[in-house]
């Protein structure tokens, strides 16, 4: 063979890169669409937009063959329970893509029963702005998931560990009057449901 | 459309009032009457007026409406299947405890109807076979479409667990 010749008999490398790189050109991802945002995700696994161009065209609807949750559209609080079972029964390692300014903030939708923000909820790795976002911004956030497992991805998963905190808003941007009645968290006047600490 | 009124009118003499819209007709009764009235007016449209179709039931608030005297409206969209007349019933219910008799023995499809309008605005209908929550979460105790509920709610959107990447 003429290749032979040119060849290394051995290669060495970190496991942890071998693990990103495999990784990062298979994610699968988990469509959590609620909302329009929805239909600009299965615009952007059409033949137009082609995200199996960057490896993550395997759609699953079960959660657990998945590792890469989309949440495309607005979370209501009945939805946030089912949400964070599905983001819990997915296998690790997993990311989470907020899509839209609804699942990333709320949108237009700062009613009683909207959800301002997933981030408040579930650990989000990149966020799409839009409403609803482009699909090419959609593939944009999936190279920045793919950006983000090379640069901090390890075979073990530490750097998921790392992350134990809130990682959610401290605050809301804009001061409202007591009459609006709009609760950060940490006031639960009207409890719903206990708050209680998972761990 | 008047063979209707003067039929309720020798039924129920002075237990409603009349009012137009357009080419609405209403029967509005008011709150101290509806317990009592609403139920066997419903029946006598439904069964000698041939109302056949309750076509929606919707609830409102007249909570600082001008001239309002009865808090809670409850509009019983009624249509005649085989004329096409409309009618629309108005019923009343005040605080503290709005009822109102439930029409679900009348028109089945009044079930869920009169579900929503108990979740939105709290009015309870009496009679119904499975008065629960449709739209919110059973958990939740306001009723969110009523004028003095704040329009972003009173902090239960938030009143979740967070999850963090570690412990996921
Ligand atoms: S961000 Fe816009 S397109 Fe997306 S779910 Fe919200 S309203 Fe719909």
């Amino acid at each position: 063979m003429a290749l032979t010749g040119l060849m290394p008999d051995f290669l060495v490398t970190k496991l942890d890169y071998v693990a990103n790189l495999v990784r990062k050109h298979s994610l699968w991802p988990m469509p959590f669409a609620t909302a329009c945002c929805g239909i600009e995700l299965m615009a952007t696994a059409s033949s137009r937009y082609d995200i199996a161009r960057f490896g993550s065209e395997a759609m699953r609807f079960s959660p657990r063959q998945c590792d890469l949750m989309i949440v495309a559209g607005r979370v209501v609080m009945k939805m946030v329970p089912v949400m964070q079972r599905v983001w819990l029964q997915m296998p690790e390692p997993k990311w989470c893509i907020s899509m839209g300014a609804c699942a990333s903030s709320g949108g237009v939708f700062d009613a009683y029963a909207t959800v301002q923000g997933i981030d408040r909820f579930l650990p989000v790795d990149v966020y799409v702005p839009g409403c609803p976002p482009r699909p090419e911004q959609l593939i944009r956030a999936v190279l920045d998931i793919q950006e983000k497992v090379t640069k901090t991805g390890t075979i073990d998963a530490r750097e998921f560990a790392a992350r134990s905190g809130y990682e959610g808003p401290t605050a809301l941007a804009q001061e409202l009057a007591p009459e609006e009645a709009i609760v950060a968290p940490g006031d639960f006047r009207t409890a719903t449901r206990l708050r209680v600490p998972l761990n | 459309m008047p063979a209707t009124l003067a039929t309720l009118d020798a039924k129920f003499p002075g237990a409603f009032a009349t009012s137009a819209f357009r080419d609405n007709t209403r029967v509005e009764v008011a709150a101290d009457k509806a317990p009592a009235v609403l139920f066997d007016l419903l029946k006598c449209l439904k069964d000698d007026r041939g109302f056949d179709f309750l076509a929606d039931i919707a609830g409102i608030d007249y909570l600082n409406y001008p001239n309002a005297t009865d808090r809670y409206g409850v509009v019983y969209a009624l249509t005649n299947l085989a004329t096409g007349e409309r009618l629309f019933v108005k019923a009343f219910a005040n605080d503290p405890d709005p009822a109102l008799p439930s029409a679900v023995p009348l028109w089945a499809g009044a079930d869920w109807m009169e579900r929503e309008v108990y979740d939105m605005f709290g009015v309870v209908f009496d009679g119904h076979p499975d008065l629960r929550r449709i739209l919110m979460p059973a958990e939740f105790t306001a009723h969110p479409l009523r004028k003095d509920y704040p329009l972003r709610g009173l902090g239960e959107r938030h009143n979740f667990p967070t999850i963090t990447r570690a412990e996921s």
